[in-house]
């Protein structure tokens, strides 16, 4: 525990010393500000439009408008920026040769995979909580739903840990940032988008699809449901790469 | 306290290390010599649980590096090659990270970060960071990481090179003084490193371990022949009539000529003997000019030249 702490800190350290976490973060608060202003420059756009009609602005909701929308753009934004978080993780301790002393040193496995995990876990909260502004502008204008913004926001957290645990997965698979980035992207988006096929599935294999799809189980969160078979999604996602991970280095120390 | 059985290490179809079997006892020093790529550091790799041996067997205080990895790992300080260091951090920074990982108390860690710093003279550079350091102190700091938590076992992959000669002579000073309890392995290119560290020399080569024994018996076997460089002024061939007709002369070559009557030869003597005096007194008798002479040392090159073209011949033959 001691020895998974440090590397923890080391880790965020890390983030921080070097000028990684700014940037991220800097270029996630504003392409999701840029998504947040749209979003709501169009909600008020219709808001003033259905002010003609009474009947139409009582159909009018701040989560469906807004805030719906936003997390699912968030999600994206999530996708395309967690690879660029989670590459270097073990890539560059291997390429660098730190992997040498770090694997040579009296540290479990566990102790290295969870570090670094929750290490960018907290970085991403990080991002994330620049966020919580827009909820904090929209109440100060408008009353959201104070339920919704949880759950969108817990949908968000949740995807974005898996995120990391399957970049930490490839991150663990060699020494090449870019190849451990882009397979981090590229099966971040098939994940995201498997359930499109759905439709064209048959109905049992549809239905397989719709449950690993990463973007079916989000769909409840950012509509303000948190379902338990969500949360469970999420949480074994994250497991199980967290596990391919604890494979892949204990797998450096098989007889080969 | 170290054991090493048939140790054979393959990646893919190349063969790293092959068969290679040695001990060594608590407190001593041994030397691993060899060329590069000859397979050092895929065994220093093994034995700090870095990489796993493909067969064979490697056992430390008796743990075995692939059962009880971890045992191992706490009783190992380890050196790499390259110095893998965390550039973005101070050396006192990152001394206390590896404390911390080699599950040292906060006190200890403390007092033993104090006590490699000034062992490893790097205490004037403790808030530094590690990145902005040149190599000798990287070096310095290498080899404090792997002395933090006072391990039994330290094994250094050539520690001293990319030193310049004043670092090189602490470093070893610092090695020397290390010994005692503690069991060092230490690979080098030097020959003469060995023979002033060492209590045991390994010499592997193409993976294979070929020599296992004392610096003293090494040296001895080494200097069974003498060569010697001279620069010579007079008649070519009556020169080398002249010399080759010494009993003591095994051979003698002609390198090149460096004036119209100047030439530089190359003699190897018959046996283990110093036969410089004699060389220039029958030189001089004969009416030629010795203009220079140069005993050859033997380089560790050369130790391998013949080494293992002794190997060779004996497979063949």
């Amino acid at each position: 525990m001691v020895k998974m702490i440090a590397i923890y800190k080391r880790e965020l350290a890390y983030f921080f010393n070097s000028i990684i976490a700014y940037v991220v973060i800097t270029i996630f608060i504003l392409l999701a500000g840029y998504f947040f202003y749209n979003l709501l420059a169009y909600f008020n756009l219709i808001s003033m439009q259905a002010m003609q009609n009474p009947y139409t602005a009582r159909q009018l909701s701040l989560t469906q408008g807004v805030l719906q929308p936003l997390f699912g753009n968030l999600s994206i934004i999530m996708l395309l920026i967690m690879p660029l978080l989670t590459m270097r993780l073990l890539s560059e301790e291997r390429k660098s040769g730190t992997a040498e002393l770090l694997f040579t040193y009296p540290v479990t496995d566990w102790d290295v995979i969870l570090g670094k995990y929750l290490a960018t876990g907290t970085v991403f909260v990080a991002m994330l909580a620049m966020t919580l502004l827009y909820p904090l502008l929209l109440q100060k204008y408008a009353s959201p739903e104070g339920g919704a913004v949880f759950s969108g926001y817990l949908g968000l957290f949740l995807m974005g840990m898996a995120f990391i645990s399957m970049g930490l997965f490839f991150s663990c698979l060699g020494e090449n940032q870019i190849v451990a980035g882009v397979s981090t992207f590229g099966f971040g988006l098939f994940f995201l988008i498997i359930g499109w096929i759905t439709p064209f599935a048959s109905p049992t294999t549809g239905k397989v699809l719709e449950q690993i799809s990463i973007l079916v189980h989000f769909e409840n969160f950012a509509k303000g449901v948190i379902d338990t078979n969500d949360v469970v999604y999420y949480l074994i996602f994250s497991v199980f790469f967290l596990f391919l991970s604890s494979r892949v280095l204990e797998s450096n120390r098989w007889r080969s | 306290m170290i054991e090493v059985q048939n140790l054979t290490k393959q990646y893919g179809e190349t063969t790293a290390i092959s068969d290679v079997t040695f001990q060594a006892e608590q407190g001593e020093i041994l030397g691993f010599l060899g060329p590069n790529g000859a397979g050092k550091t895929t065994t220093m790799r093994i034995l700090t649980c870095f990489l796993p041996p493909t067969s064979g067997r490697a056992r430390i205080a008796g743990f075995d590096v692939l059962e009880d990895s971890l045992e191992v790992r706490k009783r190992v300080g380890y050196l790499p090659e390259n110095v893998p260091l965390y550039h973005d951090l101070s050396v006192v920074g990152y001394l206390d990270f590896v404390g911390k990982l080699k599950g040292m108390s906060k006190q200890t860690r403390m007092r033993r970060i104090g006590e490699v710093s000034e062992e490893c003279g790097t205490d004037d550079v403790a808030e530094r960071t590690i990145g902005k350091l040149s190599k000798g102190y990287r070096q310095r700091v290498g080899l404090a990481q792997a002395l933090l938590n006072d391990p039994e076992v330290l094994i250094l992959d050539e520690p001293t090179i990319g030193l310049d000669p004043k670092q090189i002579l602490e470093i070893r000073q610092l090695i020397r003084s290390l010994a005692g309890r503690r069991t060092i392995i230490l690979s080098t290119h030097i020959l003469p490193e060995v023979s002033l560290l060492c209590q045991r020399v390994i010499i592997i080569n193409k993976g294979k371990l070929i020599i296992d024994d004392t610096p003293e018996n090494l040296k001895y076997r080494l200097r069974s022949t003498m060569s010697l460089d001279i620069l010579i002024r007079g008649p070519k061939e009556a020169i080398i009539s002249h010399l080759q007709s010494l009993p003591e002369v095994e051979s003698v070559a002609h390198k090149d000529t460096a004036a119209e009557d100047t030439h530089n030869l190359r003699i190897d003597s018959a046996e283990n003997r110093d036969i410089r005096e004699l060389i220039s007194r029958s030189v001089v008798e004969k009416g030629f000019g010795l203009m220079g002479m140069t005993a050859i040392e033997m380089s560790l090159e050369d130790v391998f030249v013949q080494l293992v073209t002794e190997e060779d011949t004996i497979r063949n033959g």
